[in-house]
């Protein structure tokens, strides 16, 4: 397969763009900012998403949903990423898709067609500390009457406070099982921080939480897979999301470099910015390629996709945090100001930078992955 | 099978059965890379045998039509026959100038007649070409060159000098940027074709901080060159000029990726040692290795990206700048690592373990990959002045 996008994928971000662009531009989220939004998103925009049937995108067309795959999602989250767009998709679309379609069974016949019909928002409660360790997992999960009691707290769960479910990873005596935790579940606390992208993570507290024996993902013991199938979509959205980000903010930078005038020139012909707004170009198209291989290796169920992912996930966080350091630089002092939006570019660039594994944790997932 | 699976069996077979077991091994030195012409001497039968069944399946070129020595491959098919070969590890069977760079600009501005005259030879390595450009007092300013191509009627009498023709000494015909118009700059410029055996033409190999020659001075002494020997149309040789670079940094750009090694860290962490953990035992060099195969990954996919739209006429005209940048400070990085984890061994020179300092010496030739063709910051200048459209550029 070519890596461009063909016919139908073009149709789709010829749709999908203007439609964020419209709906949720940057200006929407200042708005659920500044007005102290308590949810994280807006429920009426996840109705819209709805309509153009995007939060079943992934999903399989027997469960209700459009069985497309990982590119055609990426080009969602690019437009989500060049607006700075507050939204479930990431982590209830893609990464919980990901591993609820790995897994079949009863959690995926409860859940995708939900998903798929905008009904429920959905969790990941994977990491416990500060940095990402899912190879460290220290929530365990014990047999209890019927099924098991989980204890344990996790960190950086995206909309954990509002999610009608969360997919949490927990040891279990011979590895790693997931979970399908229920809103109401007894015992599970979720308390919300404000991030620096003004989103809301939570940190979630598991005191003995007791669910059944088919609240289990997949087979108990035998959660590692599917964690991977989640991490694996849910890194490669991110780093989708980034692309958007550093493009949406290269794009204001050079639009700028030929607006603004000091020394009686227009500060896009010093060649001073020339070289450095040329390197960035660069260094996004090479991010952009990177994801598309990331995505169609994933589509293709390629065993090379693994590798990819962390390649991509690393790319993509090295291009787009230097289209917004670079676009703050540029812009000079406006560029430090809350009224322009570069600025948040950056904000949200960190926090997706940072969500399921950073570039340093990647480039080192590429040294173990060849041998070193 | 759809046609695609059915003509990669196909490919696979006759690789198979075509390509001998000496050239699927890697590359070690410069003989090893079949440049062909009238005074190429074959390393040994099997470069010989596995050039001669390209050429006769047309796969020295295989997306040129079949009429000047292709084998008129899709460019889907085309890329099928490069992954196959990659499979087996096969070498090049032909690697040369006429293929890259001259090739391209004739299909693209070159007669009916020229085509027929010049691409056959080409494709089955029977004239080697080299490419005079750069002149002594113009480099990066390529387009204020000298050498000045005297109107006799039939004939054009050609005075002056070339630097940088690379293998200008083992090279048979010259593609050459000869002034014509002193009066317009960039409208003044023929591009000519002629015999490197022409009376007048003399070349100098310039030694190289590499200790190697690949490149010469070449002198034009009053060389007679027949009228009807250019491309394109006379005095606009630089149209031609421009179109020859754009293949010319893209076929540079492909050292980024590193040919068949596949990581520079895994290479490492076999003569070099690893720690209980199975890590590298040198932590900071490990970080720096492991940053850099991260970018070699993804200048690869950037590399198949710009292929497949290259091929498809879907890529912004200007992309092989940017390709070339990116390839080229990629390559030099990598070989500033080869040297720091070979340690005092790649600084050998001359030492038969080190196959003549072949490390040191290839670190060295890395540096000129930013300079010729191009360096880095004219890259620069027209990704910023074609490609984000910025101003005074």
């Amino acid at each position: 397969m070519p890596l461009y996008y063909n016919d139908d994928q073009a149709m789709l971000k010829d749709s999908v763009a203007p439609f964020v662009a419209e709906q949720a531009p940057v200006s929407h989220l200042r708005k659920l900012r500044d007005s102290a939004d308590a949810t994280g998103f807006s429920r009426d925009l996840w109705a819209q998403f709805t309509e153009m049937g995007l939060p079943g995108m992934l999903v399989p067309e027997a469960h209700g949903g459009l069985g497309m795959g990982h590119m055609e999602a990426g080009i969602v989250l690019e437009e989500i990423g060049r607006n700075l767009t507050p939204s479930p998709f990431l982590s209830t679309s893609v990464g919980a898709v990901a591993a609820l379609a790995k897994a079949g069974g009863t959690q995926a016949g409860r859940w995708l067609p939900a998903i798929a019909s905008g009904e429920a928002i959905i969790a990941l409660a994977i990491d416990e500390g500060a940095k990402h360790r899912p190879d460290r997992i220290a929530t365990t999960a014990t047999r209890a009457g019927n099924g098991f009691r989980l204890d344990g707290k996790k960190s950086f769960v995206l909309h954990g406070h509002v999610a009608d479910m969360s997919i949490v990873a927990a040891k279990t005596d011979g590895g790693i099982t997931l979970f399908a935790v229920p809103k109401d579940a007894k015992g599970v606390t979720a308390d919300p921080r404000r991030l620096v992208d003004s989103s809301l993570a939570s940190h979630v507290t598991l005191d003995g939480v007791e669910v059944d024996a088919d609240a289990v993902i997949g087979e108990v013991d035998a959660g590692g897979d599917i964690l991977d199938a989640l991490l694996a979509a849910t890194r490669t959205g991110a780093a989708a999301e980034m692309v958007g980000v550093g493009q949406g903010a290269m794009d204001m930078t050079v639009t700028y470099l030929k607006e603004r005038k000091q020394f009686g020139k227009l500060i896009g012909e010093f060649q001073g910015l020339q070289h450095r707004a040329a390197h960035l170009y660069g260094e996004m198209e090479v991010a952009r390629a990177t994801v598309m291989k990331a995505q169609q290796l994933l589509d293709e169920g390629n065993e090379g996709a693994k590798l990819m992912v962390s390649v991509a996930k690393a790319k993509a966080g090295r291009a787009a945090n230097l289209a917004v350091r670079e676009g703050v630089q540029m812009h000079g002092g406006i560029g430090m100001t809350d009224e322009y939006d570069i600025g948040l570019y950056m904000k949200r660039d960190r926090a997706l930078a940072e969500f399921m594994g950073d570039v340093h944790y990647h480039i080192d997932q590429v040294a173990r992955m060849n041998g070193y | 099978m759809s046609d695609l699976a059915a003509f990669r069996a196909e490919t696979r077979a006759w690789l198979e059965a075509n390509c001998p077991a000496e050239m699927r091994e890697p590359v070690r030195e410069e003989g090893d890379v079949c440049w062909g012409g009238r005074k190429w001497v074959f390393k040994n039968d099997a470069q010989k045998t596995w050039l001669e069944a390209c050429v006769a399946k047309g796969y020295t070129v295989p997306d040129w039509p079949k009429a000047y020595g292709g084998a008129g491959l899709t460019p889907e098919q085309t890329k099928i026959l490069k992954q196959e070969m990659k499979r087996i590890h096969a070498r090049s069977p032909l690697d040369s100038f006429g293929i890259w760079m001259l090739g391209p600009a004739l299909l693209q501005f070159g007669t009916e007649e020229q085509k027929v005259q010049y691409l056959n030879p080409i494709a089955r390595g029977e004239i080697r070409w080299c490419q005079g450009y750069s002149e002594p007092g113009s480099g990066s300013d390529l387009v204020s060159l000298q050498t000045f191509g005297e109107d006799k009627g039939d004939h054009w009498v050609v005075n002056g000098s070339k630097i940088w023709t690379s293998y200008a000494d083992q090279a048979d015909w010259i593609f050459c940027l000869v002034r014509t118009d002193k009066a317009n700059k960039y409208q003044g410029i023929t591009f000519m074709l002629f015999d490197m055996e022409s009376p007048g033409v003399t070349t100098k190999p310039i030694l190289l901080i590499s200790g190697n020659s690949p490149f010469c001075e070449t002198f034009f002494d009053d060389v007679k060159v027949p009228k009807d020997q250019f491309v394109g149309e006379i005095n606009r040789g630089w149209d031609v000029a421009k179109y020859l670079l754009g293949h010319e940094r893209e076929m540079i750009s492909g050292g980024g990726a590193g040919g068949d090694m596949v990581s520079i860290g895994g290479a490492f962490a076999k003569s070099f040692g690893k720690n209980a953990a199975g890590e590298l035992d040198d932590p900071i060099l490990r970080a720096e290795m492991a940053a850099f195969d991260t970018d070699v990954f993804a200048y690869r996919a950037m590399g198949e990206r710009f292929m497949d739209m290259w091929k498809t006429g879907r890529a912004h005209p200007a992309s092989s700048n940017m390709m070339k940048y990116v390839g080229t400070e990629l390559n030099k990085r990598r070989h500033e690592l080869v040297m720091s984890g070979g340690g005092s061994e790649a600084l050998e020179w001359d030492s038969e373990e080190t196959k003549g300092g072949a490390r040191a010496r290839g670190w060295l030739r890395t540096k000129a990959n930013s300079i010729e063709g191009g360096t880095s910051e004219v890259m620069l200048n027209v990704i910023a002045k074609r490609i984000l459209d910025l101003p005074g550029a």
